[in-house]
């Protein structure tokens, strides 16, 4: 973590909240690093480019979710490294910092070779930006997706084919045909126990073998979004 | 220096008017006598609660004794329906609203819904207009209650309330009575009317005699008046039961010690609010208006929400296209500007506003709605401090989008496969559910 922004919020550490939320009189609490990558986003690419002057390139999400995101990748294929990594995002404050701070991670100190950033999860993005409120965590999760699709079409484009990732489309109940996605979405939205993810699911009501996977599955999502500690 | 603010969210809630402040201080500090007592303490507080009823009934046209203090607008919602719904159910057990309802009905219409009572929904127009025609289909002999918002909180979009009421007397007439024999008139006076005014009693007409409602809802805070206290007035001869049992006050209606000084504040902010509605609902809507065309000259692809001409004098509510609402809210209020979005990040439940979903809205332009609300204290200064930041801010989220939606799409445009895990959106997944 570079120096100037450890000092930046601890100074900061205390500032009032920005936002109350009108319903539970809660507040929002974003953290500093959040406003600092929100009100100046780093590495933003202010129009789409004309021409494909970019390695690659990969979009997640869609308008009527709220969150769309756009990103531009060049890579250096000898070091097998990303040296630029360009955005642009549809989203609440928390999604514009969270691409924000992932285009920092990713080319900070010369670039971060492909293997690692492909490790990158939603929850080392949050720590980054010193954590953000539980239900926004939804909204942070696209960074980490842009990237990968991105690096995706790099792979294809290279002829790297075996290096393509292929996201979970895994069926895990063949009644209700919940996939792993299914349950990846069910804990981002806040079901973290078997109960609360089979009132959304029906997972596993006529097909109680896949408990078993099912369980793990939300141990190991609820771990990736909300971090090992969370309750 | 302090930083300059511009409060545009009224319908959250009002400032307390000073004089109201100053008519509540005697009963938060010297007179803090217990309404139910005899003794001197205790009847200079019945006397300041009989007041305040009456200064409410002089606005309503309704008698003291048929308004009924609560704790909020959402309990008095609750107490219409809950309260007519389990007094009657030997009787019916339908009830009608409109798909724009407040959560204070909704919600408790979902709960009555597990006691077994229907519970229909009346969608609204494109305009946010109720269907009257569907609302007169869904009518029947079972029906015990419907309940229409005098105007929703999201568009201000008014409702025909007078044209409903004059369909349910009719229907009352000649479903349930003229042309019955007597022994089955027993439901002559079958469906109730009710209708939520918290949020349209500041600017519209609040007369009961005039509009023919059962019941209505009113929220003080909405109308310069304190926190936590609304109330409910209920027609003579409607069969209600209370939701809150104890020591009987209010008529066994509604238990617990009345809360003076709030009723106080709340019987003079109702009693002001009448004399000064006429010239205050000419000013603001003066102010809105200025607003209104300021923006749609300044900003393009901005979408108005709500019908353009029949709604509150203070709402504004509009969908600005290629943003989101949670990051337009955050920059505005580094100007101190302040006001409210139907975006689903700036929900509890991370669903864009139902009620703007109901008006046929695509999701994308819900997300990027905002609502402004003046009230009696926004100024011309303050619709300039807006105007004057609102062209920057959103020039500059909509260079950082990648967006570029059109105005005239009407439909959902997007690929709902392109979300977290290729999957359909939660909130479409559960309307689907619902629908299948």
């Amino acid at each position: 973590m570079p120096k100037t922004a450890t000092k930046k919020s601890k100074s900061a550490k205390k500032a009032k909240p920005d936002v109350v939320n009108k319903h539970t009189g809660g507040s929002w609490a974003y953290s500093e690093e959040v406003r600092s990558h929100f009100f100046a986003p780093r590495n933003l690419l202010w129009e789409n480019p004309k021409e494909a002057i970019y390695d690659a390139e990969g979009v997640v999400g869609s308008p009527s979710c709220g969150d769309v995101m756009r990103v531009w990748l060049n890579i250096d294929p000898k070091r097998d490294t990303i040296t630029d990594f360009k955005w642009r995002t549809f989203g609440c404050a928390s999604a514009i910092a969270a691409t924000s701070m992932l285009s920092l991670m990713v080319t900070e100190k010369g670039g971060m070779k492909i293997d690692k950033a492909l490790k990158i999860t939603p929850q080392d993005i949050i720590a980054r930006l010193h954590g953000l409120p539980d239900r926004k965590i939804h909204c942070s999760v696209l960074g980490d997706k842009a990237l990968r699709a991105a690096l995706n079409h790099w792979f294809k484009k290279t002829s790297q084919l075996s290096r393509v990732l292929v996201e979970g489309e895994k069926v895990i109940d063949p009644n209700t045909k919940v996939t792993e996605a299914d349950i990846e979405e069910a804990v981002l939205e806040g079901a973290t126990t078997l109960e609360a993810v089979q009132k959304r699911t029906k997972v596993g009501i006529g097909y109680p073998e896949c408990i078993p996977a099912v369980e793990e599955l939300i141990r190991f999502y609820k771990e990736k979004y909300f971090g090992p500690d969370a309750k | 220096m302090p930083k300059r603010q511009a409060y545009f969210d009224n319908a959250s809630t009002t400032p307390l008017d000073g004089r109201v402040l100053k008519a509540m201080m005697p009963y938060l500090k010297g007179d803090y006598g217990n309404p139910s007592n005899l003794y001197e303490t205790g009847r200079c507080a019945r006397k300041a609660i009989v007041h305040a009823s009456e200064q409410v009934a002089k606005a309503l046209h309704c008698r003291p004794d048929e308004f009924i203090f609560t704790g909020s607008a959402t309990e008095a919602d609750n107490l219409a329906l809950a309260g007519a719904a389990r007094a009657n159910k030997d009787r019916g057990n339908r009830i009608i609203v409109s798909a724009i309802e407040h959560k204070g009905i909704l919600a408790v219409c979902e709960a009555l819904k597990k006691e077994g009572f229907e519970f229909i929904q009346v969608p609204v127009g494109k305009n946010g207009m109720i269907d009257l025609d569907i609302l007169k289909k869904e009518l029947n002999d079972k029906t015990i209650m419907v309940s229409v918002t005098m105007a929703d909180s999201e568009t201000g979009t008014l409702q025909p309330i007078k044209e409903i009421a004059e369909t349910i007397k009719d229907f009352r007439a000649k479903a349930n009575g003229a042309e019955k024999g007597r022994a089955e008139n027993r439901n002559a006076d079958l469906p109730y009317f009710h209708t939520d005014a918290s949020q349209a009693a500041a600017y519209a007409d609040i007369d009961i005699e005039k509009l023919g409602v059962d019941m209505m809802t009113l929220s003080a805070h909405k109308l310069r008046g304190p926190k936590g206290i609304g109330g409910l007035f209920v027609r003579r001869g409607v069969k209600l039961n209370p939701i809150i049992y104890g020591g009987g006050q209010q008529g066994r209606l509604r238990s617990g010690t009345e809360n003076v000084p709030a009723i106080v504040g709340f019987g003079l902010a109702v009693e002001l609010n009448e004399k000064h509605k006429k010239t205050g609902s000419a000013k603001v809507k003066k102010l809105r208006d200025y607003l209104e065309n300021g923006i749609f000259k300044s900003i393009d692809k901005v979408v108005l929400n709500g019908h353009p001409n029949k709604r509150l004098p203070n709402f504004l509510n509009i969908s600005i296209l290629d943003i989101e609402g949670e990051s337009l809210l955050l920059e505005l209020d580094e100007h101190g500007i302040m006001i409210n979005t139907g975006s689903a990040c700036n929900s509890e439940s991370l669903e864009p506003s139902y009620v703007l979903t109901a008006l046929g809205n695509p999701y994308e332009f819900v997300h990027g709605s905002i609502r402004f609300t003046l009230g009696a204290e926004t100024t011309m200064a303050d619709v300039n401090h807006a105007l004057k930041y609102l062209p920057k801010i959103v020039e500059r989220l909509r260079s950082i989008s990648p967006l570029d939606l059109s105005a005239n799409q009407k439909k959902a445009m997007s690929n709902p496969r392109a979300f977290v895990g290729n999957q359909t959106p939660h909130f479409l997944r559960k309307k689907k559910a619902k629908t299948n």
